[in-house]
């Protein structure tokens, strides 16, 4: 049993502390834009936000995340408009689209790290995020459209973390 | 492979193409001849009586949506056929709607793979799409009193004689009834390529918003009301299993744990299967990891790789084995050759590993049964699962959605069968859900090969003979049987997808290749359709060797090649897929060795290397050449990619970006199989079952990639998979050039690469 923002909204959830946040972000909270790859952190599909930072919601107890904000690619942005979402779309980077989310998710952390990533830096963020596709060339050329545009028009990072976490 | 025509399903056969209204707006479809006479259209659209592999209506307010029969699994396909059709059409396009439709049997064969779908769509989507034009202009001129001759149609509207009147309009007051018969089809006109508007020019694909934001519906996403979740516990061997008993106390402590399911199977699909039962994903998981299940299993238990390459060894030995695709004399060109080479090349087994695990959702209502799940051939597992449930194949039906990546292995639909069986048991909706390493460990993974080819010279250096063994599991043999095709040489059945690209397009003289089923991989494990299918391990075969005999006979790799090319006799090509035949090959090789700069001076432990490839299928070629330039670390045997080079001619390229796209994701799918991926078959099952320790390619290790199409009018053809081939043996060719050592197995490690160093292989 836990408490904890999703998307700027609380919520209380019944799965037992011990399951991935995933499983309750998708089944019970039903969202579904987090994807499950792997299981095991390694391929990136189910990356979400915690207080603005990316993290691999499949190896993450919901017990951990209690009272906390959790950001999910549904809660991004309001509308799918983020400069990364619209660079997605710009270089029309997805191909099977399954790890996408979880890609932008990541890519949003890399851009509050190196808002102007060198081709080094995002090799070493977007490492976790595995594209089954190969659309890395794209995805690439995506984060630095996106850079671009965030540089020139700055936007609120995107679920800031609001003072101190608070645990029930 | 003309074999191959019949199962396409896609010749036009006594079928005609109508207009009628339906609802408020018309639809256009196919229909079999047979059921339409010209005036009985209106009652043929209104019983709903298509036949047709796609169709598509305007509505009221002149939206355009057409009907896709194939899978989305990142190809973008519905934007590709919906242009082709939309360009003739003359429809405005941002009025275009895609909508990927369920399985019926009124759209006929439905699989999406072989890198198919535009090629075998295009010309009948072109007909299609004029006929519409055509009717639209007909009804434009009753109702605008203007003759036809004096009209135009574009972006939706017909004007013309200073009036005009738009699509939607024509639909609303119109009073649409046509239908062509399939020569009249034939015959219509369609567009010269200097007029099309949509065709050849790039658009955002209609897939891709979706894909952004968490909107885009997998099946892994799918629900309804009232369902449970299961999760399938695994028999240690995929054919020959039997549950013996089940232990479920300590799935019991899972919170959320209902019970379990011995599968019972008619289809034979899941022999040995459980489904644990749970209120969550989560908890299915956890229970079907805690159930502990005995099996009575096969002998297949003990079978590893190192056998099954033994026994494909053993196969090729029996000069007569196998089925003789092409066979010429070649024991009289082995006999009077001044000079010969042979090698062989072994490949690992490797895995889909498409990122969303496979799962499926069932469940009956209204008396049919509902399978919820993404699927590249509805048409193969649908009587699969009428079987499973003991029903009717018309109480089946597959609901469509996204798929997280297809890569051949949703050709094979086995994972719906579980689901199918656990909500016929459970009298109630299931989704299940497979785990990674369970999804992994009965993976249709690509079978390891072993193949043998053999040149041979006379006195002047002429290439008079060659042949080309190979043996691995077949996946037409195990799972759809009926599109084996028959060899020319010997008649024996074969399996088409597990040779092509062996019968080449290079002039040799006398000319042999066999296919060989390995019984044994077939019977071990399910091999399967993985992208890029027979050209993905044949090529790499045929173009190390092609290499290999180039230096054997002291020739530039380039020339070589390029002098086999003569477009002679077989290989001349013809109408309307190969025209130019050889010749065309020769030109894409031509072109990315000048883009690379073959031939150039490099830096130490670094080469180029050169491949090609025709595709798929010699009736369907696509023309693609690459070349790698590597950099060999002598000292780890790493080998770093620096640059690909990669040049195709797929005749009429429909949506440029896309087809860049297919074409970055192809060449890097060759490079991850090249040099990352890899698995063995150890004792009945893979060993590696996730990515701790399966490595595809990540982001880092993507090099510079140079794309180039060749400018063409014509024929579409394939494209999802041909750049996939030619990647490894371009850079096992590179590997020879930088350092001197030839690698004959794929995956290329760097343990590989150092052995040989240190032996000067």
């Amino acid at each position: 049993m836990s408490q904890f923002q999703l998307n700027g909204q609380p919520v209380n959830v019944h799965a037992e502390d011990d399951t991935p946040l995933l499983w309750v972000i998708r089944d019970e909270l039903r969202l579904t834009g987090t994807k499950f790859g792997c299981g095991i952190g390694m391929c990136g599909a189910c990356t979400v936000h915690l207080n603005g930072r990316a993290i691999r919601s499949c190896i993450t107890p919901v017990g951990a995340v209690a009272g906390q904000q959790v950001t999910t690619i549904e809660g991004l942005s309001p509308d799918g408009q983020h400069p990364l979402q619209q660079a997605w779309i710009a270089a029309q980077a997805p191909q099977c689209g399954y790890c996408q989310p979880g890609q932008i998710m990541q890519a949003a952390t890399l851009l509050l790290d190196f808002p102007n990533p060198s081709d080094a830096e995002i090799e070493a963020v977007m490492a976790g995020s595995l594209c089954r596709c190969m659309a890395y060339v794209r995805i690439r050329q995506a984060i630095k459209l996106a850079a671009t545009a965030m540089q020139a028009t700055p936007v609120e990072a995107a679920a800031p973390s609001q003072g101190a976490a608070h645990h029930e | 492979m003309n074999e191959l025509s019949g199962p396409r399903g896609l010749r036009l056969s006594r079928r005609s193409f109508l207009i009628g209204a339906a609802g408020t707006g018309f639809v256009m479809a196919f229909a079999r001849a047979s059921l339409v006479l010209p005036e009985q259209t209106a009652e043929v659209v209104a019983s709903r009586g298509f036949d047709p592999n796609l169709w598509f209506h305007i509505d009221a307010e002149g939206i355009v949506t057409v009907h896709v029969i194939r899978a989305e699994m990142g190809q973008h396909v519905g934007t590709a056929l919906a242009r082709i059709l939309a360009d003739e059409l003359e429809a405005d396009w941002s009025q275009v709607r895609v909508e990927h439709v369920d399985s019926d049997p009124k759209w006929g064969l439905m699989v999406t793979g072989g890198s198919w779908s535009v090629w075998q769509s295009f010309p009948l989507l072109s007909q299609a799409g004029a006929a519409g034009r055509t009717a639209m202009l007909e009804e434009a001129s009753r109702l605008l009193g203007v003759p036809v001759t004096a009209l135009q149609a574009r972006n939706s509207v017909v004007s013309g004689g200073g009036r005009s009147i738009t699509y939607a309009q024509i639909v609303q007051r119109g009073d649409l009834s046509r239908s062509w018969s399939e020569e009249q089809l034939k015959a219509m006109p369609v567009k010269a390529p200097a007029d099309r508007r949509l065709v050849g020019v790039d658009t955002h694909a209609l897939d891709i918003p979706g894909k952004t934001d968490g909107k885009g519906i997998y099946g892994i996403d799918a629900h309804v009301e009232g369902m449970v979740h299961g999760a399938p516990v695994l028999p240690p061997t995929r054919n020959g299993s039997r549950v013996s008993s089940v232990d479920e106390s300590l799935a019991r402590q899972v919170a959320g744990y209902q019970g379990h399911v011995v599968l019972e199977d008619p289809s034979g699909t899941v022999p040995g299967w459980v489904v644990a039962v749970a209120t969550s994903t989560w908890a299915a998981m956890q229970a079907a990891a805690r159930l502990k299940v005995a099996w009575q299993s096969d002998d297949t238990a003990q079978v590893s790789e190192a056998d099954v390459i033994k026994h494909a060894s053993e196969l090729i030995a029996d000069a007569k084995a196998g089925a003789w695709v092409v066979d010429g004399a070649v024991e009289d060109a082995f006999a009077k050759a001044a000079k010969q080479v042979a090698a062989e090349y072994t490949t690992a087994s490797v895995l889909h590993f498409q990122l969303e695990p496979l799962n499926a959702l069932a469940l009956q209502k209204d008396g049919r049964w509902e399978i919820h799940t993404g699927n590249q051939w509805q048409s193969l597992i649908l009587p699969t699962l009428a079987k499973a449930l003991g029903v009717g194949e018309d109480k089946v039906v597959l609901r469509t959605y996204l798929l997280g990546g297809g890569f051949g292995r949703r050709l094979n639909g086995d994972y719906a069968v579980p689901a199918a069986l656990a909500a016929k048991a459970l009298g109630k909706p299931v989704k299940l859900t497979f785990a990674r390493p369970d999804d992994v460990r009965f993976d249709s993974f690509r079978s390891p090969s072993l193949q043998k080819l053999s040149m041979a010279f006379d006195g002047q250096g002429k290439v008079i003979g060659m042949q080309h063994d190979a043996c691995a599991g077949w996946p037409t043999q195990v799972m759809a049987g009926a599109l084996l095709g028959k060899a020319k040489g010997n008649g024996a059945p074969y399996d088409p997808f597990a040779i092509s690209g062996a019968d080449h397009w290079y002039t040799v003289g006398a000319h042999r290749v066999r296919a060989i089923s390995n019984d044994l991989a077939n019977r071990a494990f399910r091999p399967g359709w993985l992208r890029s299918v027979g050209p993905g391990w044949t090529n790499w075969a045929l173009e190390s060797f092609m290499d290999e005999a180039a230096h054997v006979r002291g020739v530039d790799p380039l020339q070589f090649r390029l002098s086999l090319l003569d477009a002679s006799g077989d290989n001349a090509g013809s109408a309307p897929n190969a025209v130019g035949g050889a010749l065309r090959q020769a030109a894409v090789l031509r072109r990315a060795a000048e883009l690379a700069g073959w031939g150039g001076t490099l830096a130490a432990d670094t080469g180029l290397g050169i491949a090609t490839s025709f595709g798929q299928e010699r009736d369907m070629p696509t023309w693609v050449a690459c070349v790698a330039r590597v950099k060999v670390e002598r000292t780890t045997g790493i080998v770093r990619v620096e640059a690909l080079t990669v040049v195709t001619d797929c005749g009429t390229v429909v949506h440029p970006d896309g087809a860049r796209a297919q074409t970055e994701g192809a060449a890097l799918w060759g490079l991850s199989m090249a040099l990352h991926e890899g698995t063995t078959f150890e004792n009945g099952q893979v060993r590696d079952t996730n990515l701790n320790s399966y490595t595809p390619l990540r982001m880092a290790d993507v090099p510079p990639i140079q794309i180039e199409f060749i400018p063409s009018t014509e024929a579409a053809v394939g494209l999802g998979e041909p750049a996939t081939t030619v990647v490894a043996p371009a850079i096992a060719n590179a590997i020879f050039a930088a350092v001197g050592v030839r690698l004959r197995h794929l995956p290329m490690r760097p343990e590989a690469v150092l052995a040989a160093l240190k032996t000067g292989a």
